[in-house]
């Protein structure tokens, strides 16, 4: 059958439309119903005190903290790592044997479950390397998760860094390090940015590599070395066990309102710095 | 005074893989005189015009043979460094290439990759460069804006001012004015012969009118060879070689 190109071009425009409107409406709907359920049991107490009696009671303090510290300490080991990673592949070396074993290994990383990074994580870093459920553990776990991401999407950023800069940079006399910290970088960064800000989101929601690394513990943690559990850990116990599924919805609308946040910053950010050059 | 050839260049090879792009050139260039390298395309100007500042050595699988005496040095000696004779011999580039900063950054960059040089001191080497570079009246209220809101012949004016504030010896033009207008390219020409007092000037010209304009000293450059070279006037109006003639008067190319 044929089709004019009239009408082709009408369903075409109609398809395309209605995928994206079925999309938005789907994510803003799970966002809101969570919001709408949660938002009820936040309140001074949930935000400022530690659970009491399970999470039945008293607030959710301590699991904000436990993962605050656990993305950070993710982001901290594996900003640098997948960076590095990413500028040795770009800038510092030509396609050969080292480039794709690099890249066959980070792609096949990104495609493994979690549980597995979990078990991975306390095998090693919880019972091999002594660290115990620690957010120590938990936080190495989920940089060897996120790497992946980090050094695909800096990889990314960085092949679109127009090459007329750098050879800008060679001809004023710039050396290799000058030409990739003053003229790269700043162009990469924004892209850069979204694979931290991609890893942020995945360390912030995980559940199952961080149950099996970081604990499940309630106490506020006070050092690198203690166990803690994450708000997305503490919503996943409440639930399944029952506890209390409105403190479960309250965690979880905090967990969006969170990840939103940092969304935000994240972008006024890399837009302010940005903004500078153009 | 009679000039010194600022760079003598000496059975020059330059590959790209196996397939040879220079052959056997053999070149001086004087000091405080604009030669202007032109050929039709793919004749090697581009090429010869990156040797003499090492920009070639980025290109994987190239390959040079030959000598190219800077002040009597071989810029190919093991001892050269790079960045310091990038300083010596700027480049300005085929289309405009500002930097995603501001004009003053951009102009600043090469000044601040050498760190020696105080804050007073790169401000002044900026505005020298501007004004050097006849934009200084255009952009002294705006140093701080973007460099990408220039229009295309500021923005070439203004990467004429980063390579100046280098202070180098030597400028290499790579079809300076190819994508701009007229009146761009009058500026820009007329600057270079303000320019030549101070330094050495090589530009391979986009096209044969704009050689015999700005140059003192033409070279005709044919499938990789120096077919001739000498005064403009002397080429232009009585070229030893049959092919010089024919380029020049539009017959081919």
């Amino acid at each position: 059958m044929r089709v004019s190109a009239r009408i082709s071009q009408r369903i075409a425009k109609i398809v395309i439309w209605s995928t994206a409107f079925f999309v938005i409406v789907l994510l803003l709907a799970i966002i809101i119903y969570i919001l709408l359920k949660g938002v009820s049991a936040l309140n001074w107490q949930f935000l400022s005190e530690i659970p009491r009696d399970m999470g039945r009671s008293g607030g959710i303090l301590s699991t904000v903290v436990g993962t605050l510290l656990v993305t950070a300490v993710a982001i901290v080991v594996a900003t640098p790592l997948g960076v590095g990673t990413a500028f040795y592949l770009t800038e510092y070396t030509r396609e050969g044997r080292v480039t794709r074993i690099i890249r066959f290994s980070a792609e096949s990383l990104a495609g493994i479950p979690s549980i597995v990074y979990g078990l991975f994580g306390f095998i090693f870093f919880v019972i091999y390397l002594k660290l115990g459920w620690s957010v120590l553990s938990g936080g190495l776990t989920l940089a060897v998760m996120i790497l992946p991401t980090i050094i695909r999407t800096s990889e990314e950023a960085i092949l679109t860094v127009p090459s007329l800069y750098r050879e800008v940079s060679f001809s004023l006399g710039g050396t290799k390090w000058q030409t990739i910290t003053k003229a790269v970088i700043p162009s990469a960064l924004p892209g850069i940015a979204i694979g931290i800000i991609l890893g942020i989101g995945r360390c912030v929601a995980e559940t199952a590599a961080v149950i099996l690394t970081a604990g499940s513990a309630l106490r506020m943690p006070i050092s690198l070395f203690s166990p803690t559990r994450t708000m997305a850990v503490h919503f996943y116990i409440l639930a399944r066990e029952g506890i209390s599924m409105e403190r479960a919805y309250g965690t979880a609308a905090l967990l969006i309102i969170l990840i939103l946040l940092i969304n935000v910053v994240a972008n006024i950010l890399v837009n302010r710095f940005v903004a500078r050059g153009r | 005074m009679t000039p010194q050839p600022k760079i003598i260049i000496r059975k020059l090879n330059f590959y790209y893989q196996k397939k040879l792009v220079i052959r056997e050139l053999n070149l001086e260039i004087l000091s405080n005189e604009i030669l202007a390298v032109f050929g039709p395309a793919n004749s090697g100007t581009t090429t010869l015009l990156r040797t003499m500042n090492r920009l070639c050595d980025l290109i994987p699988g190239a390959h040079l043979e030959g000598e190219i005496l800077l002040d009597g040095k071989n810029i190919y000696a093991p001892d050269i460094s790079v960045t310091e004779l990038r300083r010596r011999v700027g480049m300005v580039f085929d289309v405009p290439t500002p930097l995603p900063m501001s004009i003053f950054e951009n102009v600043a960059y090469g000044p601040r990759l050498s760190s020696m040089k105080t804050k007073a001191a790169v401000v002044e080497v900026v505005e020298r460069a501007l004004r050097m570079a006849v934009l200084w009246d255009e952009v002294k209220d705006r140093l701080n804006t973007p460099a990408l809101r220039l229009s295309g012949g500021q923005q070439q004016r203004l990467c004429i001012a980063r390579v100046l504030a280098l202070e180098p010896e030597v400028i290499l033009l790579d079809r300076p004015c190819s994508g701009l207008d007229p009146v761009s390219t009058v500026k820009i020409e007329e600057s270079l012969q303000q320019l030549k007092e101070h330094f050495t000037i090589v530009i391979a010209p986009h096209n044969v009118q704009q050689a015999g304009r700005v140059a003192d000293q033409v070279a005709f450059m044919l499938m990789g060879s120096l077919i001739e070279h000498g005064i403009t006037a002397e080429v232009f109006e009585n070229p030893t070689d049959k092919r010089t003639g024919d380029y020049i008067t539009g017959r081919f190319g």
